[in-house]
């Protein structure tokens, strides 16, 4: 059950883009059709959830060498090796896996979604933060799933937000509000609707 | 001067070069800012814990620093002049948005001095009142200079302590943290068995929540 | 020399990293809840952005093309840590405030993007200009958006009660209300650039 709240804080409650402000970037740029948003969210799970897994295991490292000042450093090399690697081996794999999210993947390394989950996580207390109520330590299991949940909750967002865009397309829009103003509006009162979430776990 | 080439060779060079430069130049502002950093944690820590204690923790030291067992919640026992004045417990909730961290002070008979809200994720205009709202003389809202008899609880719940408005989940959270706190401050307490403990006792009799009191000492009896 | 001023100015108002590039959003709806905190993250950034700039410009001819990002990528990232290290000792309290956002300067687009776009390609002086341009506009935007948000919010400016706190509506505090003001602020930046023209 509280491995299950984890989701339900994260899709929901604490969702990424629409609380925490991260991954705002792809957020406004690859979100005009339902398709490429379900691409990208796709690329951005598959790739959060490896390169929190990977990070993870190199906080330890730092921590046992003291040398946790070079965590940006190395997380951020880390994740632009991992996606060309991804890259490369889903070209290898699975062409049509490829063929769908090959396009987005050289974009994950600049969506800082992943840097700042790889963070979050790699520090307990933060996580702990993150994790709702307090029956849950702070491991590698509830790491990965914190990480997973969030990028479900990306995922969420982009396609919903996508699927307004699409609408408003066709909308008459003042000449002004027309491109980037309307959108955040949206994104806006998008967040609000995920407001009335809080308080749920 | 030209552009270097794409080879192998170079490529290789030039990142491996650049690498070690900025890790030399990190390790070195590290080394500078290290002992800066970590009096910044201490003598924030230092801040909460006085701002919390008897008179501001006036001429006060911190002698003992002990993690309750039951709880996890720190005590910070202070002392002045070789004689106990009362301790500041570091104690945390879940609340409505999350986790409270909250930094509370005891004098040495278990009345309430004052608290600190470190930190929380209530919602701002609602829950996040409970920074101030808890030490604010209005009904009975104030916990500063009551007695803690580990059983704070909410007027709807049949308490005494009326909660915030349109908050009472968050209130309930911080009541349920700050009776924690006093379970945690008592277990060690006895254990100090100073005299000014024995005065404690003596006050906490008539309170009908001793029974209860008496349990979290046993399962605190720890040392 | 106009060449120079010409290359401060772009970043302030002709190609303002806020309000026309519409880059690093992240950071701009994240840390504005007050004019200072916004402030205090631009400076970060500018900072970041002008010692990036003229260190890449340095090595822009020892660095090979086919592994620049790489190279930019740890230059950038140093900063940033140094960046992160001094604020930790020396401003704890807005280090607290904006947190996982100083570290992620390094992935803000509008850092990378210059270094690719300018520094890669000028001297070094230009670049250091280039990047001070650059970031006073960063920092402009979101002190500007930090206050707008302050003031409607709370009822203060740079932390000056103006009016009862009371009366303000809390939503521009909130997420949501990062988002609508940015919103407005970007149309009103568009109408005034329509009438320019």
């Amino acid at each position: 059950m509280a491995y299950f709240l984890i989701f339900i804080s994260a899709i929901f409650v604490n969702n990424i883009v629409l609380s925490q402000f991260l991954g705002i970037c792809p957020f406004l740029g690859v979100s005009k059709k339902i398709d490429t948003a379900l691409g990208m969210g796709a690329a951005v799970t598959f790739v959060l959830t490896v390169a929190t897994i990977v990070t993870y295991l190199l906080q330890i490292l730092l921590v046992k060498w003291h040398i946790e000042f070079l965590q940006t450093i190395v997380f951020i090399l880390v994740i632009a090796a991992l996606v060309q690697m991804i890259e490369i081996i889903l070209k290898k794999i699975s062409p049509s896996l490829y063929q769908a999210l090959g396009v987005f993947l050289p974009l994950i390394t600049t969506n800082c979604c992943i840097l700042g989950v790889a963070i979050i996580v790699a520090d307990p207390e933060q996580l702990m933060a993150k994790l709702p109520g307090d029956a849950l330590s702070a491991n590698l299991l509830t790491g990965t799933l914190f990480a997973f949940a969030t990028a479900i909750g990306f995922a969420l967002a982009l396609v919903i937000f996508a699927g307004i865009r699409e609408q408003l397309a066709l909308a008459k829009i003042p000449k002004a509000m027309q491109g980037t103003p309307i959108a955040l509006l949206t994104a806006g009162l998008l967040a609000m609707a995920f407001m009335g979430f809080s308080g749920v776990v | 001067m030209a552009k270097l080439e794409s080879t192998f060779k170079n490529m290789a060079l030039s990142l491996v070069i650049i690498a070690m430069v900025a890790a030399a130049a990190l390790a070195g502002v590290y080394s500078v800012t290290k002992d800066t950093i970590d009096e910044q944690k201490a003598e924030k820590e230092k801040q909460a814990i006085f701002a919390v204690l008897p008179e501001q923790g006036a001429g006060a030291v911190i002698v003992d620093t002990i993690v309750s067992p039951k709880y996890g919640h720190t005590v910070y026992r202070a002392e002045k002049d070789g004689e106990f004045i009362g301790a500041a417990v570091k104690t945390s909730a879940v609340g409505f948005g999350g986790k409270q961290n909250i930094m509370v002070g005891f004098d040495a008979n278990g009345m309430i001095v004052d608290y600190t809200v470190l930190d929380h994720q209530e919602t701002p205009g609602l829950g996040d009142k409970i920074s101030y709202w808890f030490k604010t003389d209005n009904g009975r809202q104030n916990i500063v200079g009551r007695y803690a008899n580990g059983a704070f609880q909410v007027s709807k719940d049949g308490g005494d302590v009326d909660a915030i408005t349109a908050a009472t989940i968050s209130s309930r959270a911080f009541l349920k943290a700050i009776n924690e706190a006093y379970a945690a401050f008592r277990g060690d307490e006895v254990e100090a068995a100073t005299s000014a403990s024995q005065v404690h006792h003596e006050e906490v009799v008539a309170e009908p929540e001793e029974v209860e009191n008496d349990n979290l000492e046993k399962e605190a009896d720890y040392e | 020399m106009s060449n120079a001023l010409k290359t401060f100015t772009n970043g302030l108002l002709k190609e303002n990293p806020t309000f026309v590039l519409v880059l690093g959003m992240c950071p701009t709806l994240a840390t504005t809840t007050s004019a200072i905190n916004g402030m205090s993250m631009g400076l970060a950034t500018m900072f970041v952005l002008v010692c990036s700039n003229v260190v890449i410009s340095m090595l822009k001819n020892l660095i090979p093309d086919k592994v620049r990002i790489p190279a930019f990528i740890v230059v950038i990232a140093s900063f940033v840590t140094l960046v992160q290290l001094a604020m930790q000792a020396y401003v704890p309290a807005i280090y607290d405030v904006l947190g996982l956002f100083i570290p992620l300067i390094v992935v803000n687009c509008i850092v990378l993007g210059r270094a690719e776009a300018f520094a890669a390609k000028n001297t070094v002086g230009l670049s250091a200009l280039d990047g001070l341009g650059m970031g006073l506009g960063f920092t402009l935007a979101l002190t500007l958006l930090g206050a707008v948000r302050e003031l409607l919010g709370s009822g203060a400016i740079f932390g000056f009660q103006v009016y009862d706190a009371g009366y303000a509506s809390l939503i521009f505090v909130l997420a949501p209300g990062a988002f609508i003001a940015l919103a407005y602020l970007l149309a009103i930046v568009n109408k005034i650039q329509k009438k320019d023209k």
